[in-house]
């Protein structure tokens, strides 16, 4: 464990050093920004954080691969991956470390969007709950998605592919898993939309916290945390 | 500290190293074992398995007492490892780096902050402690490489090509520091330099081809080298006489005979450990020849190492 929070450290310090993740954190601000300005700033519409939280995890599809995608194909491309698997620390160690590393990072960028509720709360009717239960829910969508993106840098040396190969699995579950869930039939729609991470979320957005929504995010971020620590191994074995 | 047994590591079907076996004891072979071979021979596919970085395809191995394979968290506590190229964190500064694999290592604040003065001093690190790695020069970063090897006083280091990349003065300083590293630690590293390893190692392991070839002392080495030995004569006389006469001497295998202005300058390769320049004397004052000059030329490594190349590479195509 004690290794666990030294990776940490070291890479939520690397964030910190790198550009991509100040880019990501200025666009993502942006962009929730206009999300937020644009629900509420029109006449007559009702001052509410409720769009902003429906719509932030679209965008992190696109934001939370730039921040993982780095994790572990840097160490393979520069061969430090060397150096650090030499060391005394273990395989699941190693994405531990990284998966914490990038969830700090990512808590920060969220921490950032608390202006939105404290300027409703400020200047019209903020519900708490649905508040606190959102930013629950963004909190699972980012910590699956990290995990997801980590896994995928853990299978290539390439930082672009694994942003890509992220971003695209994200997509598919997050956009087109209702879609596709709509035009089926049966248990195979059941199972589209069980899949669907936006069938799990909007929940949260509504103010409900629901077992099967933090079990679903909490069992599918530890599956691709187990494939990632899979990965490394087999990589090791080559 | 190294015991090495039949080590195989396959990259899909192509052996990279085929029933590598060696061992390294301090009584038998000394502290500095060097790891010669030419490129592609699996140097640093040998030196990724011992360093628990890859697991081998077969065989076993333990180092420091433990078995890389079952026991790889105890191995990793017990060696220092600089890869080939020296990978560090560009982003990070030295003394954070440092500080970070220190904290790796399990070191308490205080061990930690002196490991890193004692490295500092060690490596020369001082005048770009604290300066981002990724304004630091190629040799430089050599050094912080080496530094963090040696941070948690290891009881066996590795080097990939320690000295690769640098410069002629650091070159010397690190041979010297590699010298001193040997009075208490194990030194294994891998170089293509040969009289890199003469200079420095108290024992040397070829390989080439992902097979070890020999093993020895660098004298020892170059003793079996020259065994099959080649002289250099030059005999004024009648050519042919000179010729057949010295081609009968016993153990002369071949000869090569240039004449320029009646002298005969002969390269007799000779089989066997025998000296046969007191035969050639003899030869030549009992014939009422004249002799200018008589040479026995001692193989060195170099010789031998080209010739294994030359080997591998003809045994391939
Ligand atoms: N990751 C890999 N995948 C496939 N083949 C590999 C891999 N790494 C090494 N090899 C092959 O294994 C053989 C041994 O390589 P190795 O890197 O151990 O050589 P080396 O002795 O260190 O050479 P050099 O002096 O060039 O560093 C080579 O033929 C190489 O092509
Ligand atoms: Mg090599």
């Amino acid at each position: 464990m004690r290794n666990v929070t030294v990776l940490t450290q070291r890479e939520l310090n690397a964030q910190f050093y790198s550009p991509i993740a100040y880019v990501v954190l200025a666009v993502f601000l942006v962009v929730s920004g206009i999300i937020f300005g644009s629900a509420n700033f029109r006449p007559g519409a009702e001052s509410s954080v409720r769009v902003l939280f429906s719509l932030v995890p679209m965008t992190l599809v696109f934001f939370v691969p730039l921040l993982t995608m780095r994790l572990l194909a840097d160490e393979f491309r520069s061969g430090t991956i060397e150096t650090l698997m030499t060391a005394p620390i273990n395989d699941a160690e190693v994405i531990l470390g990284k998966f914490f590393g990038a969830l700090l990072f990512y808590m920060v960028m969220l921490a950032a969007t608390l202006v939105y509720p404290i300027f409703i709360a400020a200047y019209g009717q903020l519900d708490t709950g649905m508040a606190v239960s959102s930013y629950l829910g963004m909190f699972l969508v980012g910590a699956l998605f990290i995990s997801v993106g980590l896994f995928f840098s853990t299978c290539t040396q390439n930082q672009v592919v694994a942003g890509v190969c992220s971003i695209v699995l994200l997509a598919v579950f997050t956009f087109l898993g209702d879609y596709l869930a709509a035009n089926q039939e049966g248990t195979l729609r059941v199972l589209l939309q069980h899949l669907s991470i936006n069938t799990h979320y909007e929940n949260f957005t509504r103010g409900m916290v629901e077992l099967s929504g933090v079990t679903f995010f909490a069992t599918t971020t530890i599956l691709f945390l187990f494939l990632a620590v899979k990965m490394l191994e087999f990589r090791r074995w080559r | 500290m190294i015991e090495v047994n039949k080590l195989t590591k396959r990259y899909g079907p192509v052996p990279a190293i085929e029933d590598v076996s060696f061992s390294v004891r301090a009584e038998t072979t000394g502290n500095i074992v060097g790891f010669l071979g030419p490129n592609g021979a699996g140097k640093s596919t040998t030196i990724r398995i011992l360093t628990c970085f890859q697991p081998a395809t077969g065989g076993s191995a333990t180092v420091a007492g433990y078995n890389v394979f079952t026991q790889s968290m105890d191995v990793r506590r017990n060696i220092g490892y600089l890869p080939e190229s020296a990978p560090l964190y560009p982003e990070m500064r030295c003394r954070e780096y440092l500080t970070f694999r220190g904290k790796l290592h399990g070191m308490a604040r205080g061990d930690r902050e002196r490991a890193i003065r004692r490295v500092t001093e060690r490596c020369w690190l001082g005048e770009f402690i604290d300066r981002p790695i990724s304004q630091l020069s190629k040799g430089m970063r050599q050094r912080v490489g080496l530094a963090d090897a040696l941070l948690h006083n290891p009881k066996v280091i590795f080097l990939d090509e320690p000295t690769i990349g640098l410069d002629p003065t650091q070159i010397r300083e690190t041979r010297r520091l590699i010298k001193e590293l040997g009075e208490d630690h194990v030194v294994f590293l891998s170089s293509h330099i040969l009289h890199e390893v003469e200079q420095i190692c108290t024992h040397t392991i070829f390989i080439a081809g992902g097979k070890i070839l020999a093993s020895g002392a660098p004298a020892d080495l170059r003793q079996e080298i020259s065994a099959g030995s080649r002289l250099i004569a030059e005999i004024k006389g009648e050519p042919q006489a000179v010729e057949s006469a010295v081609k009968a001497i016993p153990g002369v295998s071949a000869i090569e005979c240039e004449t320029s202005d009646a002298w005969n300058r002969l390269t007799i390769e000779a089989n066997g450990t025998g000296d046969i320049r007191e035969d050639v004397f003899k030869l030549v004052s009992a014939k009422g020849w004249s002799l200018r000059e008589i040479r026995r030329e001692v193989a060195s490594l170099e010789d031998f190492f080209i010739k294994i190349t030359a080997e591998q590479r003809g045994a391939r195509v």
